[in-house]
């Protein structure tokens, strides 16, 4: 089977033509040396590549179980309305046809260093957002490779051929009108938006399309009568900036295709979190604190692996309706130690009025990280020389021994409600 | 009701009493002013919020006898706006009709019946100069923490040994303590008392610079109970409630011993820990390396903004390497009092302490004390 054989149907058929019109050298790519490559449907198709005999036929990649949630889905299974991020439930009363495979994260990280390795060749502007996401900075390759136009089919090209996968790339003048490139011809397509185009192309699409336009904000301009992005850059700056602050400048910037942000690279993390959904939905104040401190451990380890320290602590917790809500504190000073990354989010926990109300999901992030090589600590007075993080960074050198779950808080030794199961 | 009286009076008088009036009372007749008239020819002002009360009593001219509460915010603006001639009070009504020169103001009156009847003096425990008084709650309030979570560090612990009072606070990352003479009644009086710090400073503040001197009363000495403190000088009186008087044991946390010790002029010092600490965010120490007869300042670090400059010190003992947060420096330096600063360090992870330019070490009972902890740096 070849690659094309995963575009089916009336989308890739028109990503197909314009992934002509566009790489085929017509359109001018001189001002746009800005890609944006988005693997198509990431996880599901390096499953794929495991398990040929699937190729054209629904495939979610997701924990199976009726707590999951869909991380990728082939685009036979999209067409069934399954998307990213909707519960594994939804996805298979909406597909029972599909196969759910659970996802392989060590897989996807080795594929995506390999992708990583081939932007890397081209420029050492490269801005990873995701495992699957990139932003490339081509200007300065323009005279070594050629144009971007060129450089973004010879992406595409190597990356069919060494990971046989296939992606999407968007060329534009700038970053978030690259990455609606690429959206515009997924799968398996390239889009080149010429400067001097950059308002056409904008205009007719709808304002939940801009970066930065999330569902709160795109149902406000709704109320408003703004529909698409080019009733949104007919609406005067003034008036967006009475209804949504300095935001509403920023919306009339990006109307008209201004967007200045430059490809970053090699952006060190900013923060670094996790998050675990309960096997059943958890009301006990009890439960919800040792999945915290289970979080927060694991969380400041890899903030100490990662010699990083963070100011900003944040919690996420989600009701069972998948309402949720994020809180966050900054603290005094930027921490790796468990303990205060713990004591922080558990007293958002505490603070956001939600005990007793059934949870979904919790995560706990530290933001604002910065090397912890830069960190200092303010003493405080009666304070023992040696302390918790001292302590911790022992547990840490136990558990390159001993293995992960060698050392660990009394209270996480009975094993949290998440590994007992139904 | 009615009385007449001198304008800068009565305005001042309305000024200090408004300082205690809560910004966002929690009935209504709590943002009033209680102004009464009593049959002796005196006017009583006073305000409550049920943790502080203030009174001031003046001497009238003119005046019959009567009670009524206004609006104590929309009072002090008004006296402090009005031309400098004798002002009328008159109730008429529900109405509060005040008159200066050609100005006339009609105040809405509250129900006086609803006010709450202020609580009495605590029995007086001694006298202590003012302006000594607020030098000294100053230096120690400077140390306390503003964060109304640890009610415990928002305080100043007061400790009363007949004819020495202690005086001091902490927010964990600096202490301050000083001592003062008084005159005790009886001489061997004894008590604990923890203010809240915020309403101490204040108080010393606005009570001080009369030169004459404050009776301080107490109430539920070393008690548990809803203990009482209350301020009295030249016509004026103040009361606060107390804090839980739990505390660090601070005394065993001050070093008696140190390895080192240097002497700057205050005023140099000051100077340039603020020029370094311009590159120096909130919370960022400022590095100080003490070397022969010189001490580096240094703020900022890796690719940020950095500042460097050195100064002059008499240094005695052993060379060390110590970064402090530079506001909590600043605020030592600002508060000892004296052109000469001496900083006492063991090492650069145990605390410093900060005095006047007098050691601390040769037996004499030390004034003032500002103890700081070092930040420590991470390499």
């Amino acid at each position: 089977m070849s690659r094309k054989q995963i575009i089916i149907g009336g989308v890739g058929d028109e990503a197909g033509r314009r992934a002509d019109r566009g790489g085929g050298g017509a359109a001018d790519d001189s001002g746009c040396p800005i890609l944006h490559v988005d693997m198509d449907a990431f996880y599901a198709s390096v499953e794929l590549l495991d398990r040929p005999e699937l190729k054209g036929t629904p495939v979610i990649v997701g924990a199976p179980g009726a707590r999951g949630v869909v991380l990728s889905a082939t685009y036979e299974a999209r067409r069934f309305g399954v998307h990213s991020a909707m519960a594994m439930t939804r996805a298979r009363r909406l597909c029972p046809v599909a196969t759910v495979i659970p996802p392989r994260h060590g897989r996807y990280a080795e594929v995506s260093r390999g992708i990583r390795e081939i932007f890397e060749a081209i420029t050492p502007l490269v801005e990873p957002i995701a495992s699957d996401e990139a932003f490339l900075d081509v200007g300065g390759a323009r005279r070594r490779l050629g144009p971007p136009a060129l450089i973004a089919r010879m992406i595409r090209e190597q990356v069919a051929e060494r990971h046989g996968i296939t992606c999407s790339v968007g060329v534009a003048s700038s970053k978030f009108v690259a990455k609606l490139a690429s959206r515009a011809c997924k799968p398996d397509g390239l889009l080149v938006v010429p400067a001097d185009q950059v308002v056409e192309f904008l205009h007719p699409l709808p304002v939940g399309a801009l970066w930065g336009v999330g569902e709160r904000t795109e149902q406000a301009l709704v109320r408003l009568g703004i529909r698409t992005v080019g009733d949104l850059a007919r609406v005067p700056v003034a008036t967006l900036q009475r209804e949504f602050g300095a935001v509403g400048a920023h919306l009339a910037e990006l109307a008209w295709g201004r967007d200045d942000r430059p490809v970053v690279a090699d952006a060190p993390d900013k923060n670094i979190g996790g998050e675990e959904t309960f096997p059943h939905d958890v009301d006990d104040p009890e439960t919800i604190r040792r999945e915290l401190l289970r979080l927060s451990e694991r969380v400041a380890a890899r903030l100490r692996a990662g010699g990083h320290v963070g100011r900003t602590v944040s919690v996420k917790l989600r009701r069972s309706d998948f309402t949720t809500i994020t809180r966050s504190r900054t603290l005094r000073e930027a921490t790796d130690v468990a303990k205060e990354i713990y004591d922080t989010a558990r007293a958002l926990y505490e603070a956001a009025g939600l005990e007793r109300v059934r949870l979904r999901l919790v995560g706990v992030r530290v933001e604002n990280l910065r090397p912890a090589a830069t960190a200092t600590r303010q003493l405080s007075l009666g304070e023992r020389e040696t302390g918790w993080r001292e302590a911790e960074l022992a547990v840490d050198r136990a558990t390159r021994r001993f293995g992960p779950e060698a050392v660990r808080p009394a209270s996480l030794v009975r094993p949290p409600s998440g590994a007992m199961g139904p | 009701m009615m009385f007449r009286i001198d304008r800068d009076v009565l305005a001042e008088a309305v000024a200090w009493t408004a300082r205690s009036l809560p910004a966002r009372p929690s009935v209504p007749v709590l943002a009033g002013m209680r102004l009464e008239v009593t049959d002796d020819q005196r006017l009583k002002l006073s305000g409550f919020d049920y943790e502080v009360s203030a009174e001031v009593t003046l001497d009238l001219q003119t005046g019959e006898p009567g009670v009524v509460l206004v609006s104590g915010k929309l009072l002090a603006e008004i006296t402090r706006a009005l031309p400098a001639q004798p002002v009328d009070l008159v109730v008429e009504g529900s109405k509060a009709v005040v008159t200066c020169g050609s100005a006339r103001f009609t105040l809405l009156t509250m129900p006086v019946e609803d006010y709450p009847s202020l609580p009495s003096m605590p029995p007086a425990a001694g006298r202590v100069g003012s302006d000594m008084f607020a030098s000294a709650v100053a230096q120690v309030a400077v140390a306390t923490g503003k964060d109304d979570t640890l009610p415990m560090l928002t305080g100043v612990r007061m400790e009363i040994e007949g004819d020495t009072v202690t005086l001091a606070a902490t927010d964990r990352y600096r202490l301050a303590v000083r001592e003062l003479k008084w005159q005790p009644e009886p001489s061997d009086f004894q008590a604990i008392a923890m203010i809240p710090g915020r309403t101490l400073a204040e108080t010393a503040k606005a009570l001080g610079g009369t030169g004459a001197e404050v009776e301080i009363a107490l109430s539920s000495v070393g008690g548990t109970g809803e203990g009482m403190i209350g301020f009295s000088s030249s016509g004026r009186r103040t009361t606060t409630r107390l804090l839980d008087p739990e505390f660090p044991k601070y005394r065993s946390l001050l070093p008696t011993e140190f390895s080192a010790h240097a002497d700057l002029s205050t005023a140099s010092f000051v100077e340039a820990v603020k020029r370094v600490a311009l590159v120096a965010e909130r919370n960022t120490p400022v590095r100080l390396a003490f070397h022969g007869g010189e001490v580096v300042l240094e703020a900022g670090s890796g690719d940020e903004a950095q500042a460097v400059e050195a100064l002059p010190v008499e240094f005695d003992g052993d060379e060390i390497n110590i970064a402090f947060n530079h506001q909590y420096l600043l605020e030592g330096l600002g508060a000892i009092d004296s052109d000469v600063a001496r900083l006492h360090f063991t090492t650069s992870t145990k605390p410093a302490i900060l005095t006047g330019g007098k050691p601390v070490d040769d037996g004499a009972v030390e004034d003032y004390r500002y103890l700081i902890m070092p930040i420590r740096l991470s390499s």
